[in-house]
């Protein structure tokens, strides 16, 4: 056995058992900690198939902000999760059976498409050739016959971003904000009263 | 054993898909660990997308894996900022409370 496959059974036994440590941890914060695990190995997969990029986009995007995110918010809220568990047992025989129904369809699936199918023309993953390496080629395609989807998946962040600020955004009506339209509005005929008082009498407050 | 090719990569992601559904049947009221098993079935995709990408020597899996990763990004933050205003709202996260929509 090569050094390559002794690497995929590894990286995969893994990203299964983590992934089943994610949905079965007592502690969601445990939880988090799994799931990093298993994009750690999934980033790890894709080196083993030629795919750096992607691999340093996983560890970046999923690893750097989406797990930090997940992070933040679990610790953030202050919920009994003893309590969300306790539907487990009363659905784990029905879920099983879906999942082992499922997880041997797709098994099957995969298995004829990628003997007798489409992929079956190159034995070897595509890897970096002398004249262009992964980054080269993924950037030469995107930049030319993908450009409006890239465009369009901008599109998506920036309305996501804009989505959760508006969502999370707490108008607290007993700070005072400063607004700059009412003080360049002032005038001195608004912000300022001339009062008559008569000798001798103070002004009543 | 025998070398390490397509098939294997593609149980893999399978298998992590399964997981994926399965932690969404049994976490019926943790919704972030709902997100979190969202999560695991749209790495099983990108598993699979860069699987065939690479052995059909050809580079636009890999850019549709990467779209795939725009999309769960974007979802795992308003699905988060969702679930944030829900816990101001109701002090609790249980999801089956909220059968009924409310203004």
């Amino acid at each position: 056995m090569d050094l390559q496959a002794i690497a995929f059974w590894v990286l995969a036994i893994v990203i299964v058992v983590s992934a089943l440590a994610v949905i079965s941890a007592r502690n969601p914060v445990h939880s988090v900690l799994f799931l990093i695990t298993a994009f750690f190995s999934a980033a790890g997969l894709f080196v083993l198939l030629g795919a750096e990029f992607l691999a340093m986009l996983l560890v970046i995007v999923y690893v750097g902000a989406v797990a930090v995110l997940f992070l933040f918010v679990v610790m953030m809220l202050d919920v009994d999760f003893a309590a969300l568990k306790e539907g487990f047992a009363r659905y784990l025989p029905l879920g099983a059976l879906v999942a082992g129904a499922l997880v041997i369809e797709m098994v099957i699936v995969s298995m004829a498409v990628a003997q007798g199918g489409a992929a079956g023309r190159h034995a070897m993953p595509l890897t970096a050739t002398p004249h262009a390496t992964n980054v080269e080629m993924i950037g030469r395609v995107l930049y030319t016959d993908y450009i409006y989807y890239f465009q369009a998946a901008g599109l998506v962040l920036l309305v996501a971003m804009i989505g959760a600020i508006v969502l999370t955004l707490k108008h607290r009506p007993d700070v005072r904000r400063q607004n700059v339209a009412d003080q360049v509005a002032r005038t001195p005929a608004k912000g300022m009263r001339v009062v008559q008082i008569k000798p001798g009498e103070g002004l009543a407050p | 054993m025998t070398s390490i090719g397509l098939p294997q990569y593609l149980a893999v992601a399978a298998i992590l898909f399964t997981i994926g559904v399965f932690g969404i049947f049994v976490n019926r009221k943790n919704v972030i660990v709902i997100l979190m098993s969202i999560e695991l079935i749209l790495l099983a995709v990108n598993i699979n997308l860069v699987a065939f990408s690479a052995f059909l020597h050809e580079v636009t899996g890999q850019i549709f894996a990467m779209i795939v990763l725009t999309v769960a990004a974007a979802e795992a933050a308003v699905g988060l900022a969702i679930l944030v205003t829900f816990f101001r709202n109701r002090g609790d996260i249980a999801v089956d409370d909220a059968s009924v929509m409310k203004g």
